[in-house]
């Protein structure tokens, strides 16, 4: 009962409206949920198309390998190094190094080093989705298309990709959804994400309840929403298969 | 429109989870509020009782408070034990993050803050402070061939601080009263993580306590210079629970003993020295 009390102790609900204020509208302080938020969104939209992209090349790159072990050989070694070095590290780790060792010397903005190292974490993973997609599809899939006069290629992007994208959507929606609140991490290299405008506001106020219920509010809107986004997408994908 | 009816959306989840709250915790009120006014008395008699006292601090202000192996150590946390000497009781020290410092003191999770603070008003609204120890100063770290040559250059430069600091504050420049006006302020968690992007050229000056930014300059001495003016000159104090009387007094007169004995000063020249500034 006292660790209830401490949590949320109960003056705190008497002096909501002043910490409210305090919190976003005095001197403007909302601005740093406003910048933070443009940030987490900037970063996780540009962070998902390179995920996709790079996710799909590896993918495809390790299928036709193991569909013919002559081909690809070197490319395929790359991949396989990266999904296990990407996999096998932390992201914030991913992060300090790409900003700080990486681009130590480049110049470049701190949001596209998180863009980047976001993208190429997201890439990994991204590829095994679809690569498990892709081999969901029935073997039959492929020969009927083969045998009905396409060649491998067509065969792949008109008959065997659109059933694995299919198939792989909830886990690729996981995926961003997981990449989202990932971006939180981005304060380690002094980026303004949605977290970090929360720290600021914290650190100025100190008080933790007001910014951080509201930071931790706004992800769980956003990420309600991208699930109803993908529910909808999902369910219009599927309209086929009810005949 | 559409903008408003999404802030109304925010400000309604947030309502809710807050009343939520309410409802679980509504039922131990009268019983808990009795309990912690009555805790609140007797600070001494439950850290006697413990048979130890609490400090928080972030351990990476040398000579402050830093890490020595795996003990804290520096000038907050003899002055800590002193406090804890008088007490008769054991010291343990909390390293947390310095912007969770005063949340964590209030929170209840400690009984004092020795961590380098600056005595500032925004701080005094949260927190009691004892009286100063050390007079500080926010020092500007640039590299060598910088045109940062005064405090007055750093109008509309990139500025990296450690947030939460008075640096950070100052920077800000919230109600934009200060004289200094930076094009933007980088707020690391770190304050090597600063001075790491600005050696890399990605910001133009580093505005960190003085005693660090020794340190860091001399760390790197080829590359970086320390201002010789400093941005904002402060004071150094022990903060306790806002009207914790009794903390504070105990405080007061271990630091007034440490002053008249010259303890004090022993302590920070050991500390100085030990650093080579």
């Amino acid at each position: 009962m006292n660790m209830l009390m401490a949590a949320l102790p109960l003056s705190y609900f008497s002096e909501f409206p002043q910490k409210f204020y305090d919190s976003f509208i005095e001197k403007s302080r909302y601005k740093n949920i406003v910048i933070g938020l443009g940030n987490t969104l900037l970063i996780t939209f540009f962070a998902v198309l390179i995920g996709i992209v790079l996710g799909t090349l590896i993918a495809l790159i390790k299928v036709s390998h193991q569909n013919n072990p002559k081909k690809l050989r070197i490319l395929n070694a790359i991949a396989s190094v990266y999904l296990a070095v990407i996999r096998g590290t932390p992201v914030v780790v991913q992060l300090l190094i790409m900003w700080f060792v990486v681009l130590q010397s480049a110049n470049v903005d701190k949001v596209v080093a998180a863009i980047l190292a976001f993208g190429i974490n997201s890439g990994a993973y991204v590829a095994e989705v679809i690569r498990s997609g892709i081999q969901s599809v029935d073997k039959g899939q492929i020969e009927a298309g083969r045998s009905l006069g396409l060649n491998q290629r067509a065969t792949m992007v008109k008959i065997v990709f659109p059933q694995a994208l299919k198939n792989v959507l909830p886990a690729i929606g996981n995926e961003f959804i997981a990449l989202l609140k990932e971006t939180s991490v981005a304060g380690y290299i002094a980026i303004q994400d949605l977290t970090k405008g929360g720290d600021i506001i914290r650190s100025i106020t100190y008080d933790p309840y007001t910014s951080l219920l509201t930071v931790a509010a706004i992800y769980l809107l956003i990420v309600l929403g991208l699930t109803t986004l993908l529910g909808k997408l999902e369910r219009r994908l599927h309209q086929s298969d009810n005949r | 429109m559409k903008k408003g009816s999404k802030l109304a959306a925010i400000v309604l989840a947030v309502a809710m989870a807050v009343s939520m709250g309410a409802c679980s915790s509504a039922g131990t009120t009268a019983a808990s509020s009795g309990a912690s006014s009555a805790a609140a008395s007797t600070t001494i008699d439950k850290i006697k009782a413990d048979g130890y006292i609490t400090m928080s601090t972030n351990a990476e202000f040398e000579p402050f408070e830093y890490k020595d192996g795996d003990k804290v150590t520096g000038i907050d946390v003899e002055i800590a034990q002193k406090v804890a000497d008088k007490l008769g009781v054991q010291l343990k020290v909390n390293d947390i993050a310095f912007d969770t410092l005063i949340t964590e003191l209030n929170s209840g999770k400690s009984n004092f803050v020795a961590a380098g603070m600056s005595v500032t008003e925004d701080r005094q609204k949260n927190v009691d402070f004892s009286d100063t120890y050390f007079d500080a100063s926010q020092a500007i770290i640039v590299t060598k061939d910088s045109p940062i040559k005064l405090p007055s250059d750093l109008n509309g430069k990139k500025v990296g601080v450690q947030q939460g600091t008075t640096g950070d504050t100052y920077c800000t420049n919230e109600d934009g009263k200060n004289d200094i006006k930076v094009s933007s302020v980088e707020r690391y968690n770190k304050g090597v993580d600063a001075v790491a992007d600005l050696m890399n050229g990605k910001i133009d000056a580093v505005v960190i306590d003085s005693f660090p930014a020794t340190k860091f300059v001399e760390k790197n001495s080829d590359k970086l210079v320390k201002l010789n003016d400093a941005l904002t000159v402060e004071k150094y104090a022990i903060a306790v629970k806002k009207g914790d009387k009794e903390m504070l007094d105990t405080i007061n007169n271990v630091l007034s003993d440490m002053k008249s004995s010259g303890e004090l000063d022993k302590i920070i020249e050991k500390y100085k020295a030990a650093l080579g500034a």
